[in-house]
């Protein structure tokens, strides 16, 4: 059934790939997390003025496939002189610099509407006691708002993670060589779909199952003062949220 | 249950296509490679290989359907039965022998590089030292860099029509691709100002015969037979010499096909 | 502007957005069935359920439509020559929508699931006693309140799909993306295809977000009427 010969020609490649998504996954999803936590802020803020760029990029970036994200910064940038004979063009011709950049203001996009919505959920009274034990605005944030709100969104955070390991499959439409693109390449030359396509599955389950667990750990301690079977049976959210619950 | 509503839904949906798949020849295309494939404004396919792939229908006396593929999905979807022939300028090699047959050639012209003039003054693997290539993916063209130049850096991109993107947007240095299809989408437009093919014509063989042929699934002899037989008569009725004059002002008929 | 081929990037939306409602469709049955599947009594089924579920879940739908387009195909063609059908094509269109479906009808599980546990017993109960049928109960007390619970996740999954059409394009299906890809060669202006492209996709979203929260507001009228009386 399987062409064992062909598992063990192309596993050197299937390991490279395997690196080259962990490394998109990693690089997004750290700049990601970083630039969502002032512009959640900025989100869940009263003053409109801050407010509504924030929700403006959201709503663009949520509202658009990644897929043509992608391509607008990849094929479609340097379409304008001024772009190809800018300083930031060297950054702009590399597809790891394009796919990381869409990468990073897709995932952020996500994350700011999920962490938003952990922080307009915090209770009012949490922060009017910190207020009235007399601890300053930044003290209030770093203590009792942002820990509050990051174990609220965390088990949307993790489905957010494993979307964004599925999506580094698109990076195999500029040129770089991950998972899917090894398998498609597998594919063509052998015409074989169990030791491609089929491969690819194995590897994106076992990514899948470790993040999947990783964020499981991650939740019994940041939420252990709840009830661990209360957390345990909390399925996460389906899906991408979308614009229509923000 | 869940699996016989599944099966009458998957039978509904391609109900369409199973009841005209009989009795019609359907041929993959591609689209980027002009002048031999393109897409109109008007979403029409047109090119020398479009023009051919008519003719041979006209010649076989068979009812044909286009059916537009990526370059990178080509010979799987032949395989995959998703159409009986491809007509897509595809180079007859060894390597895609193993999978596909090919008819006689149809036409063959060398491949080339492409870089800014006066960038490079030789092209041996010394000269290009460090440079980016880029290159069509799952192409001769491809395997011939690789071979010749393993120590470069190599772009592989989708499309014939990339390589020239992204040569002019710089992601590479030199680009190695067909001397026709750059010359004509590519040199005479704008955007190649600047540049020029450089290097020697390269015909590349890898063992084949060589030349530009029409692919079938292996085991299809009679269609394959079929083909060549329409092809030495549009060639024969002088069809093949109008479609080249439409073309080109050059020769593309390979060696082995002229009278 | 678009130099002649914005009529075609228009046509492309066309099948964007018959892709996006017929793969809605597909998903509304696979997920219907899921749904009951994972209520039922049968370990089997709620087995087969929750492996579906589980599978979908952990890989990119890229990947998934490409096993469906090919994978699928080479499967057809066994069955198809074993049982003598004759050839029987899986087009981009058929396999596009049927992954996508396949797909998003995993997520709609969990909508259906909730929706129907969402619907207390004692309406269903109070129903069969004031005489109604088994299938005037579902049509007149389980189907309308269905329909309310399932709006949220139901227009999530409209839009989380309509994005995911741009997929299509790379198994070779003539929508939006595909076609302002071939513009793109064509006339050398990839941003502006794409960009336009990116656009219309907002649009449709901003649409779809009016349009859907109208008809929730529609559904739900009798709870909130209720609840300001």
């Amino acid at each position: 059934m399987i062409n064992w010969s062909i598992v063990i020609e192309t596993l050197p490649a299937f390991w490279h790939g395997l690196q080259i998504t962990l490394l998109l996954l990693v690089i997004s999803i750290s700049s990601g997390l970083l630039l969502s936590i002032p512009l959640s802020v900025a989100r869940a803020s009263a003053n409109p003025w801050i407010r509504t760029p924030v929700w403006l990029y959201t709503y663009v970036i949520r509202g658009t496939p990644l897929l043509v994200q992608l391509f607008v910064l990849y094929y479609g940038l340097p379409q304008f002189d001024s772009v190809r004979e800018s300083a930031l063009w060297p950054l702009f011709r590399s597809p790891w610099f394009c796919a990381w950049l869409a990468f990073t203001l897709n995932t952020t996009a996500y994350t700011t509407e999920m962490f938003a919505g952990a922080i307009r959920s915090t209770p009012a009274g949490e922060i009017e006691a910190a207020r009235a034990m007399g601890l300053t605005r930044f003290q209030v944030f770093r203590d009792v708002f942002w820990p509050g709100a990051w174990r609220r969104a965390l088990p949307q955070y993790g489905n957010e993670v494993v979307q964004m390991m599925h999506a580094t499959a698109l990076a195999s439409t500029v040129t770089i060589v991950e998972i899917l693109r090894v398998a498609r390449d597998v594919y063509t030359n052998y015409l074989v779909v169990p030791e491609s396509f089929g491969m690819a599955a194995v590897l994106y389950l076992m990514l899948t199952v470790i993040l999947t667990q990783g964020f499981r750990l991650l939740e019994r301690h940041y939420l252990r003062h709840l009830d661990p079977k209360a957390s345990r049976t909390q399925a996460p959210p389906k899906g991408k949220q979308h614009i229509a619950d923000a | 249950m869940r699996l016989s509503i599944a099966s009458a839904l998957a039978t509904a949906l391609i109900a369409a296509g199973a009841a005209q798949a009989a009795d019609v020849v359907r041929i993959g295309v591609e689209g980027n490679y002009p002048p031999f494939s393109q897409v109109a404004a008007d979403g029409t396919l047109s090119g020398f290989d479009i023009d051919i792939a008519n003719a041979l229908c006209a010649k076989m006396e068979v009812q044909c359907e286009m059916v537009q593929q990526e370059w990178d999905g080509m010979i799987p979807a032949l395989t995959a039965k998703k159409f009986d022939m491809i007509v897509a300028s595809m180079s007859i090699t060894e390597k895609r022998k193993q999978v596909v047959d090919f008819s006689d050639p149809y036409y063959d012209v060398p491949s080339r590089f492409i870089a800014k003039e006066g960038a490079f003054t030789g092209y041996t693997p010394d000269d290009l030292k460090g440079k980016t290539i880029i290159v069509l993916r799952n192409s001769p063209r491809a395997d011939y860099i690789a071979a010749t130049y393993p120590d470069n850096p190599v772009l592989l991109v989708d499309k014939e029509t990339a390589v020239y993107l992204e040569l002019a947007a710089g992601r590479g240095d030199i680009a190695f691709g067909s001397s026709v299809v750059s010359g004509e989408s590519f040199l005479k437009q704008p955007e190649g100002k600047g540049f020029a093919q450089v290097g020697e014509a390269i015909f590349l063989t890898d063992g084949a015969d060589g030349g530009v042929g029409i692919a079938v699934r292996k085991n299809e002899e009679e269609l394959k037979t079929k083909i060549n037989t329409a092809l030495a008569g549009i060639i024969e009725d002088g069809t093949y010499a109008k479609l080249e004059d439409k073309y080109f002002d050059f020769d593309v008929i390979p060696q082995s096909a002229k009278k | 502007m678009f130099y002649g081929y914005l009529p075609m990037i228009l046509d492309g939306l066309r099948v964007t957005l018959s892709v996006a409602s017929v793969s809605l469709g597909v998903a509304s049955v696979f997920g219907m069935l899921g749904a009951l599947a994972k209520l039922s009594a049968s370990p089997v089924l709620r087995g087969i359920a929750t492996i579906y579920t589980t599978v979908v879940r952990s890989l990119p739908d890229l990947l998934l439509m490409l096993i469906v387009f090919y994978g699928g195909q080479i499967l057809l063609n066994r069955v198809a020559e074993a049982r003598g059908w004759g050839y029987v094509d899986i087009n981009a269109f058929a396999a596009g929508t049927l992954t996508l479906g396949f797909v998003f009808g995993a997520y709609l599980t969990e909508t259906f699931r909730g929706a129907i546990l969402a619907i207390p017993r004692g309406q269903i109960e109070a129903g069969h006693a004031c005489g109604l049928s088994g299938w005037q109960v579902v049509w007149h007390i389980m189907l309308p309140q269905m329909i309310r619970h399932a709006i949220p996740g139901f227009t999530n999954n409209w839009l989380v799909m309509l994005k995911a059409t741009a997929l299509v394009s790379i198994i070779g299906l003539d929508d939006m993306v595909h076609r302002a890809g071939l513009a793109s060669a064509a006339t050398r202006a990839p941003f502006t295809f794409y960009a336009l492209t990116g656009l219309i996709y907002l649009a449709v979203t901003t649409i779809s977000i009016l349009v859907l929260t109208a008809i929730e507001r529609r559904y739900s009228r009798g709870v909130r009427r209720e609840a300001t009386r």
